[in-house]
């Protein structure tokens, strides 16, 4: 079954078969980049949303005009098909993050929606009163809210990884918050989207297992840049979504070890997640579609499955070789702005994330100044507001990168912090 | 982006009107757009239904900071009746400028900051101004 992956785009082979990896060459399968617009498109913001290769663009669109149809139950040849092309997705994901199975991928709205489903139906049911999860004070809002209403609803505490002054975790500490055999959860992101440290996945998980805490890992920023697998890591559940990873919005992925999945209660009941209704109960369907209520989002599905195909042809330790050298390039340049500070670690601990804020010129002023230019970044939080008041800040702005990104973007925008500097002199 | 930091919203943004903090005021209010992190508060001195003085304090954008400035600038001396009037359009008018709906919040806080603190209640009345 190809019907949604044979749609690789030329260029991508073309750029993947250089002897070294060519963001410009990248560049041009992303048709965003080659609309006419007033003023050329600098796009520093890969970490709220990637752009999209031409390839995801097809595989979407040859599903809609050639074979749309709802899956799983329909008998007729558009609608195996569609089943085919949905269920080659998830066959892709679980190749991409070497899950031992496809049953152990759940196709989710979103990493938000896969946090959220670890909450309610593992926590819910094997969380009691005085239990603990450890978390970290860089961690998204989606890897924290679920958990704060789980804690108030279960009365669990909740217990952080202290944050080491450059901005990574002190991961020496975190035998000592396990000691006392509470924490039953330690959930944490791989790499934080304000900061950009890349956590120590393995060696965290390795010691959350010691002390029998299951692990959930936050790849939402990862597993688009990154090579993430999850055997190697260990983790239990790893949540991440596709429209970081070049893929469409509305699709995520929760990945989760089959014993663990198979222990829980589904999350939302409605159709396709059970196996037979009765006027007043219902049998569970098998996973993964226990977990899968109500028609999925078929078409980004395929999307996704083509995005990933794209990110196997470039190579994920390329993609992420590309996105450290422009962070440390970044870095380097920064450093020339004068009241400019950086946010989070060296290079060497870090994606490819800078986030940082500029003295005299807020945050959203930056964003605006360098709009004129083009350039978008982010201003605000980040959807990390405890780290930013970790940090004393009530918001920073921050630049990030995917395949596509080149360093005359970042020549552009350190450009641009010398003129918000000038024009916000007092 | 030149329009958008017009020498006015600059001029306010550099050098505030209005800014500080009232001693025993008559009514206080603060306000946030937890979107940005931007903070304002507002004390009111009021006699015989007039606003007779207006400080603001706080952090934000020069959007937030500047709108704050003028607004202050704008009510000193005026009946609560004239302040319960005026509405978005006159911010706006006030910055010289059009806004995008993450921008148009920055713009109304102050607003909205002024808007509660007289009315001493959190009027919703103004909260389909800026969607």
């Amino acid at each position: 079954m190809s019907v949604a992956t044979n749609h690789m785009h030329a260029g991508a082979a073309a750029a993947a078969s250089a002897s070294s990896f060519d963001p410009a060459a990248v560049r041009r399968d992303f048709p965003i980049f080659d609309t006419v617009r007033e003023k050329p498109l600098r796009y520093l913001d890969s970490a709220a949303t990637s752009q999209k290769p031409q390839a995801v663009l097809d595989a979407m669109d040859h599903y809609y005009r050639s074979y749309n149809a709802n899956i799983h139950r329909g008998v007729y040849q558009i609608a195996e098909e569609a089943t085919a092309a949905f269920e080659n997705a998830r066959k892709r994901v679980a190749s991409f993050l070497n899950a031992a199975s496809p049953r152990e991928i759940i196709f989710t709205r979103n990493s938000t929606e896969a946090i959220n489903l670890v909450a309610h139906a593992w926590g819910r049911t094997f969380l009691k009163d005085g239990d603990a999860i450890v978390l970290t004070p860089m961690e998204h809002h989606s890897n924290l809210v679920p958990w704060h209403i789980l804690a108030a609803e279960k009365n669990v505490e909740l217990r952080f990884i202290p944050l080491t002054s450059d901005g990574r975790l002190e991961v020496d500490a975190l035998p000592g918050l396990l000691a006392d055999g509470r924490v039953k959860l330690v959930s944490f992101v791989h790499v934080s989207n304000v900061l950009g440290t890349v956590n120590p996945a393995t060696e965290i998980t390795r010691i959350a297992h010691t002390a029998g805490a299951v692990v959930l890992l936050d790849a939402s920023q990862s597993a688009a840049h990154m090579r993430v697998d999850v055997r190697a890591i260990g983790a239990d559940f790893v949540a991440c979504t596709a429209h970081k990873m070049l893929g469409p919005t509305g699709i995520g992925m929760l990945y989760g070890r089959r014993e663990l999945l198979e222990a829980m209660p589904p999350f939302l009941g409605g159709g396709e997640m059970i196996r037979e209704v009765s006027l007043t109960s219902s049998k569970w369907n098998e996973l993964p579609w226990k977990f899968e209520a109500g028609t999925m989002a078929i078409a980004e599905a395929v999307g996704l499955g083509a995005a990933i195909d794209y990110l196997d042809t470039l190579s994920m330790d390329a993609v992420f070789a590309h996105d450290q050298a422009l962070s440390a390039y970044t870095l380097e340049q920064l450093a020339t702005v004068p009241g400019l500070r950086v946010l989070g670690p060296s290079a060497e601990y870090r994606g490819g994330v800078v986030a940082f804020t500029l003295e005299g010129v807020h945050p959203h002023d930056v964003a605006t100044v360098l709009d004129r230019d083009g350039i978008c970044v982010r201003a605000g939080h980040h959807c990390a507001m405890p780290l930013h008041e970790h940090m004393g800040l009530p918001a920073s702005a921050r630049a990030s990168f995917h395949c596509y990104s080149l360093q005359e973007e970042v020549d552009a925008l350190v450009h641009g912090l010398h003129a918000a500097r000038k024009l916000f002199a007092r | 982006m030149d329009e958008l930091f017009r020498e006015n919203i600059l001029e306010h943004y550099k050098h505030p009107r209005c800014h500080g903090t009232l001693e025993a005021a008559d009514m206080s209010f603060e306000d946030a757009n937890p979107l940005c992190g931007d903070r304002i508060k507002m004390d009111f001195r009021v006699q015989d239904g007039v606003l007779t003085q207006v400080r603001f304090s706080g952090v934000g954008c020069s959007i937030s900071q500047a709108s704050a400035s003028m607004l202050c600038e704008h009510i000193e001396g005026r009946t609560l009746d004239e302040i319960k009037t005026i509405g978005r359009q006159d911010v706006l008018d006030m910055l010289g400028i059009d806004l995008g709906p993450v921008r148009l919040k920055c713009a109304l806080l102050a607003l909205k900051t002024i808007k509660a603190g007289i009315y001493g209640i959190h009027s919703d009345a103004d909260d389909t101004e800026d969607m």
